[in-house]
């Protein structure tokens, strides 16, 4: 029973944790038709950013300014690495976002010198309590309602601002829009600040349960928010919670049997599966091709 | 324009290298004998492969020269980083190979170890494993040694140790998948526990996992009396963070790479037992300490690469003997040449300050004991627990 209940809960804060890095991946997919590879490395740097920043300034400080230079990071990511390339075929600006995933890992491994390096506490939400005899930090606890509340917001500024007409807009169709006014770079940009906000906050929570940052930090995770959001539907945020609940789940849920070996495997089976059999994922846009 | 501008500055940079090249040449007038460090500077392993080549340079740095027949050479340490990366070591061990280094020390980790040992060998060059613990290192080679345990001695002291201290009857064995160093130790540890009566549940990781609750929490409803997780520095941070979260009462057994002050840290101000086997602990030779520690603390970088403190970790002692072992194996052979080092070295014998080091047929340190160290959670430090003959 404890042990059955520790293991959801842990599912339950990955998935979360994973759900608030796919919204990045699903939101540039559906606006720019980009893979952002780099998007796992944001989150990593966030993490990089987290314990240099946290030495020397008080947390109340420290937290606020490292989502804001995350933030600031995604948006110079977008200007310099993809913004020249928006006429060029899409293949180029994938190899591009290859090269800036490389670039951030690689300063990573400069500035730490490839030390591991041990992420900050944060007092309340790394505290330790019991739920049903089963020990875990706060954080796990808060992650998914937080998560459930940011995509809620998220959500409303989609549906009902003007920014969020014009990404809609944007994704449905990019060049008509532009004909009708919407200024794309703004609509983008916006795009990449919002999925760097996240992949910031979802860095918080996720390292407080794994508190340590090395280069590689972001590569796994980014790519399990990446199946996820696929899963779920690459282009839909409904989707890219969903599916990211069930990839942490069913991961956590693996490593518990004597099949714990096969838990990645089990994820990238999943991504092979879902494109073989429903290509479009679970929430995905249906595609009606016109003659 | 363009095009004419662009062509004079890479002729300006071929110039540019070229006179770079040449000035090294003329300030080369001594005599020079290189040897290669072979370690990881990037990857998992990258931390523990700077605190053993903190070792070679501080070693470099009292004896920076070494006479042959009279003759005295200025001793160079050429490096290259093999990346912690089984792809990536032939590839590094080549670079060393192409740099005509007399002799090559390294690496940290067994796994690029034996990924380098066939460019090695095809070069004629002899290689001195420095903490590389996996049998299969030394074995079947004559250009391999090594001045450190193995992991079959390894894995059967840390059962020893499990059984002795603890009265263990059921142990969990947790390693990295398709790491040979982890599962090498798993297996031997396996042997001895089994033979002694034990039980063991053995599980794996995937490559860049960050969450272990789920295998530190079955542990716990298997009831098992011992953890064993012989892992890289990254993880063993990790499992020890998550264990402390968990409130395990059995204590985590760890091999020599969870001697480390990164790992220290984490287990600092948590109520986690922690016993680690090693090659030296601190307090072994006080000479050594206090000058290791002298150099640390003069030397930012050298700070940085230990961690920001000035703990000793065992590997940076075994980097520091395996210097002057090879230093040895250059005066017996006479020469500067390889092929005459690698016929001297394996009846070199050398008194370090991690034991008396000599070389058994097969190219193997000749050891019999182990330090095992136990984390002082409260005060931050290592304390020494026993020393530990394997049965």
């Amino acid at each position: 029973m404890e042990f059955a209940v520790s293991q959801i809960l842990s599912g339950i804060s990955l998935g979360g944790q994973y759900a608030l890095i796919a919204i990045g991946y699903t939101m540039v997919y559906g606006i720019l038709r980009l893979i952002n590879f780099a998007h796992g490395d944001v989150f990593m740097i966030a993490g990089v950013l987290m314990v240099y920043m946290s030495a020397s300034m008080p947390l109340y400080i420290s937290i606020p300014a490292m989502i804001i230079f995350t933030v600031l990071l995604g948006f110079l990511i977008e200007r310099a690495a993809y913004k020249p390339l928006r006429s060029a075929p899409r293949m180029s600006v994938m190899i591009s976002a290859i090269g800036v995933s490389y670039l951030l890992q690689n300063l990573a491994l400069y500035i730490t010198g490839g030390q591991p390096k041990t992420y900050p506490r944060i007092p309340w939400i790394s505290k330790t309590i019991t739920i049903f005899g089963a020990r875990t930090h706060v954080v796990t606890v808060v992650t998914p309602f937080l998560v459930i509340a940011l995509v809620l917001i998220l959500t409303l500024l989609i549906d009902k601002t003007k920014i969020g007409i014009a990404m809609r807009a944007v994704s449905k169709d990019f060049e008509t829009s532009q004909l009708m006014g919407v200024k794309i770079n703004t609509v983008i940009s916006v795009t990449f600040i919002i999925g760097s906000f996240l992949a910031a906050v979802g860095s918080v929570l996720y390292f407080t349960n794994y508190p340590t940052v090395v280069p590689m930090s972001g590569a796994m995770p980014g790519l399990k928010a990446f199946v996820a959001a696929v899963f779920g539907g690459i282009g839909s945020i409904p989707g890219a919670v969903i599916g990211a609940f069930i990839i942490g789940i069913c991961e956590t849920l693996i490593k518990g049997t004597d099949y714990a070996i096969f838990s990645d495997a089990f994820t990238f089976a999943l991504l092979i599966i879902i494109l073989v059999v429903k290509p479009t994922g679970i929430f995905g846009e249906k595609t009606t091709d016109k003659v | 324009m363009k095009r004419i501008f662009a062509l004079a500055l890479a002729f300006l940079m071929i110039v540019c290298c070229f006179t770079a090249c040449s000035g090294g040449a003329k300030a080369n007038d001594e005599k020079v004998i290189r040897i290669g460090v072979f370690e990881p500077a990037s990857g998992d392993s990258g931390a523990g492969g700077k605190k053993e080549t903190l070792g070679v340079q501080y070693a470099n740095s009292q004896v920076p020269t070494v006479d042959i027949n009279g003759e005295t050479y200025k001793v160079e340490l050429v490096y290259a980083d093999n990346g912690s990366d089984q792809a990536k070591a032939p590839a590094a061990a080549a670079e060393l190979v192409g740099k005509n280094v007399a002799i090559v020390l390294g690496s940290y980790g067994s796994g690029v170890s034996i990924a380098a040992s066939e460019t090695f060998k095809n070069a004629g060059v002899a290689a001195l494993g420095i903490t590389c613990t996996n049998p299969n290192v030394t074995a079947g080679n004559d250009h391999y040694f090594r001045i450190c345990f193995l992991d079959p001695f390894q894995g059967t002291v840390l059962a020893n140790f499990a059984t002795d201290k603890f009265g263990a009857k059921k142990a969990y064995c947790l390693g990295e998948l398709g790491n040979e160093y982890d599962q090498g130790l798993i297996s031997f540890f396996t042997e001895a526990f089994e033979a002694a009566g034990g039980k063991v549940i053995a599980d794996s990781f995937p490559t860049n996992n960050s969450d272990f609750t789920s295998y530190i929490n079955k542990a716990k409803s298997e009831g098992c009396d011992v953890f064993f997780c012989p892992v890289s520095i990254a993880y063993s941070t990790q499992i020890i963070a998550q264990a402390a979260a968990q409130k395990v009462d059995f204590p985590i057994l760890g091999s020599d790479t969870l001697d480390d002050n990164m790992v220290l840290a984490a287990a600092k101000g948590t109520d986690v037992k922690l016993y680690v086997s090693t090659f030296y602990a601190e307090g072994g030779n006080a000479e050594f300490d206090a000058g290791i520690k002298e150099y640390i603390n003069a030397n930012a970088d050298a700070k940085t690469t230990n961690g920001g403190d000035d703990t000793i970790s065992a590997v940076t002692a075994m980097g520091y003997d395996a210097y002057f072992v090879a230093l040895e194996a250059i005066k017996a052979a006479g020469s500067t040449s390889p092929e005459a080092i690698k016929a001297a070295l394996p009846s070199v014998t050398y008194k370090g300050v991690s034991g008396d080091i000599a070389f058994d047929e097969i190219g193997d340190a000749k050891r019999d004991t182990a330090y095992i160290k136990t984390a002082d959670t409260a005060a931050g430090a290592w304390a020494f627990e026993t020393m530990q003959k394997a049965k």
